[in-house]
């Protein structure tokens, strides 16, 4: 006869909540290993995804996640000419925060370098990549736009042709994929009044230098748009990406560029390593020592519990002793019983977590590993809040039987 | 003569606390109980009764004196010579004023467990059980949770646990307490039918005196001393044993 089993059939509505309250106990501390793991996932995510060898930033910056890198364009041919690399691309990154729908719309801005990267490389689970130079984009699905939804950035206006899955940047702001003339449109956008009194400055300036009286029509100049003048540079670029060739050393490339003196190179390694010591080192800090801290709690609650389930039975305990029962019987019965709450606590925690976590706004990703982690903490909290009970259990006299 | 004892106890004093708060609650006790023997304790409250029945029933060992049950010494003073809950087991079936079944045990199990404590397979168990159950009248209630039953029909679940192990002793503090007289009556009347079909020495502890002429000896107890009661029949210890 299995008295554990018999005692929790008994009081079967109390143990089931009990069972539920601390399932819920152990969802969040299932949950906060799922965000923590997320954290790391979304921090490194882009920098897996982008498939480059190295990533060549402004010099002596940890750019572009962990802080503001600019290069100008041509860089993107420099790094081309260099032996060994394959191909190297344009990587414009950036965050904005714009209305949409009377809501505020947080997205980071990922330009790809048209027409060599179109996209074809993300997750799309609907749309297509990007087939022109100008106004279409890929939106991640986190962002809430529709496949065809038009939305206005600055003073274009561009069509969401693709929808993806599980593009997070570290922050948790969802993807948006331009092309990178597009993506620095957007960047560098300025209103028109703006534009006006910069081009008003500018022809102040002209007209307090020496060269505007020997040369007049460069007044005109100044008054026109920035692009037609060449002392002013075309929007800077985050990064180049480069992706060596076939059996070329990266780090024999990444030396070679190195040597120049405006810029730095990392290789894939390193920008993983820079992302999980920059951006998210305290939000994965945090979020690890709060889970600590709420297992600790769950061990305590557990023990709580079961030491009151063994209080309510103190008679019950007394008179299996006077009638004969070992303390290994009393004490197998209170194990038993953590036990099976640790194991359905555990059951519910998962159940319960695969259908709210998806609804978290954060990813919460939940490994074999972590979880096989989790349940052998389960298991040691299980055996450990047990032995208050067992202690208590353990002292109890046969002769309690008789004061009842 | 000790082999068809019993129970037979020499001086049992016990002493609680010391100096100034030291309280007798019994005091060179000696007494015998034959086999098939049924004896009913008297006494008011406090006199030491309970004391008696906890330190036979091997759950409150005694200061000095000794225990011997079926002639084997078990207590020598406040030292246990036997294993006390292995010995309490296989030998020493208890009732009490409340019947103090298991809560979350059904009449069957309260029964059964008692067996199964004491080594007897489920299946083997689970029918002695049911035979118990029915020899005390309540076999049809078995599958009963005890809140579900009658505080008689409690009491005979309790009295089913207790001969579960056919023990050679059985020791029960007031147990018609909570019984109406009939009922009372009933439950006195059961111990006597077995003590004498299953040679079973039995002690009952009753403050209920309309039931003593369903006893062999009497004796009563009072600030910790025991003596014969007055007007029926009692055995004596022998003067070697004092």
């Amino acid at each position: 006869m299995n008295l554990a089993v018999k005692d929790i059939r008994h009081n079967l509505g109390r143990f089931a909540l009990t069972a539920l309250g601390i399932g819920m106990l152990l969802m969040i501390v299932m949950g906060m290993g799922g965000i923590y793991r997320g954290i790391i996932e979304d921090a490194t995510l882009l920098v897996d995804k982008a498939g480059a060898d190295l990533w060549v930033v402004q010099r002596g910056t940890r750019g572009p996640f962990a802080e503001v890198s600019r290069l100008p364009p041509n860089l993107v041919d420099r790094v081309a000419a260099v032996s060994g690399v394959a191909d190297s691309r344009k990587f414009v990154f950036h965050t904005i925060q714009r209305e949409h729908g009377g809501k505020p719309l947080r997205m980071a801005v990922l330009g790809l370098d048209w027409p060599t990267d179109r996209g074809e490389w993300l997750p799309l689970m609907a749309g297509r990549p990007l087939a022109q130079n100008h106004y279409e984009m890929i939106a991640d699905r986190t962002l809430g736009l529709e496949l065809g939804e038009r939305i206005p950035l600055g003073n274009d206006t561009f069509a969401v042709v693709g929808l993806t899955s599980g593009m997070i940047d570290s922050g948790g702001n969802g993807l948006a994929f331009f092309t990178a003339l597009d993506a620095q449109a957007v960047q560098f956008d300025l209103p028109g009044e703006a534009i006006r009194l910069e081009r008003a400055a500018r022809r102040g300036r002209a007209d307090r230098i020496d060269l505007s009286r020997t040369q007049p029509p460069l007044l005109d100049r100044a008054e026109g748009e920035s692009a037609a003048i060449p002392a002013i540079p075309p929007p800077a670029l985050s990064a180049v990406l480069v992706r060596v060739q076939p059996g070329v050393d990266p780090g024999a490339v990444a030396s070679t560029i190195s040597g120049w003196a405006d810029v730095s190179v990392h290789t894939r390694e390193d920008e993983r390593q820079l992302m999980l010591a920059g951006p998210v080192e305290k939000a994965k800090l945090q979020i690890g020592l709060f889970r600590v801290l709420l297992t600790i709690i769950s061990a305590i609650v557990m023990a709580l519990i079961l030491y009151t389930m063994t209080l309510d039975k103190l008679q019950s305990i007394a008179l299996l002793k006077l009638i004969g029962a070992q303390n290994r019987v009393i004490l197998g019965m209170i194990l038993q019983q953590a036990l099976v709450l640790g194991t359905l606590g555990y059951g519910i925690a998962y159940l319960l977590g695969q259908r709210i976590f998806p609804r978290f706004p954060r990813r919460v990703i939940l490994t074999d590993s972590d979880l096989i982690e989790l349940a052998v903490i389960v298991l040691g909290i299980s055996i450990l809040s047990s032995l208050l009970g067992m202690w208590k259990a353990a002292r109890v006299s046969p002769n309690e039987a008789l004061s009842g | 003569m000790s082999n068809s004892l019993a129970i037979e106890t020499k001086l049992l004093t016990k002493i609680y606390g010391s100096g100034n708060t030291e309280v007798v609650a019994m005091r060179d006790v000696s007494l015998a109980v034959r086999r098939g023997e049924v004896v009913a304790l008297l006494g008011p409250s406090g006199s030491g009764k309970s004391t008696f029945l906890t330190a036979v029933g091997l759950i409150n060992p005694p200061t000095s004196g000794q225990i011997l049950i079926n002639g084997q010494l078990v207590m020598d003073g406040p030292r246990a010579v036997v294993d006390p809950t292995a010995f309490r087991r296989e030998h020493i079936g208890y009732i009490f004023q409340k019947s103090n079944l298991i809560p979350f045990l059904s009449a069957r199990e309260n029964v059964q467990v008692a067996l199964e404590l004491a080594g007897w397979r489920p299946g083997k168990a689970r029918q002695r059980a049911l035979e118990l159950l029915d020899y005390l009248g309540v076999a049809d209630r078995a599958g009963n949770m005890p809140a579900a039953l009658s505080g008689g029909q409690q009491q005979r679940v309790a009295v089913a646990r207790a001969l579960a192990n056919q023990p050679s002793i059985i020791l029960a503090d007031e147990p018609t307490a909570a019984l109406d007289r009939s009922r009372g009556r009933q439950v006195m009347e059961l111990f006597a039918k077995v003590a004498h079909e299953q040679n079973a020495g039995v002690i009952v502890v009753t403050h209920d005196e309309r039931t003593l002429e369903v006893f062999d000896t009497i004796y009563e107890m009072e600030d910790g001393v025991i003596r014969p009661g007055a007007g029926h029949a009692h055995h004596a210890m022998p003067a070697e044993a004092r």
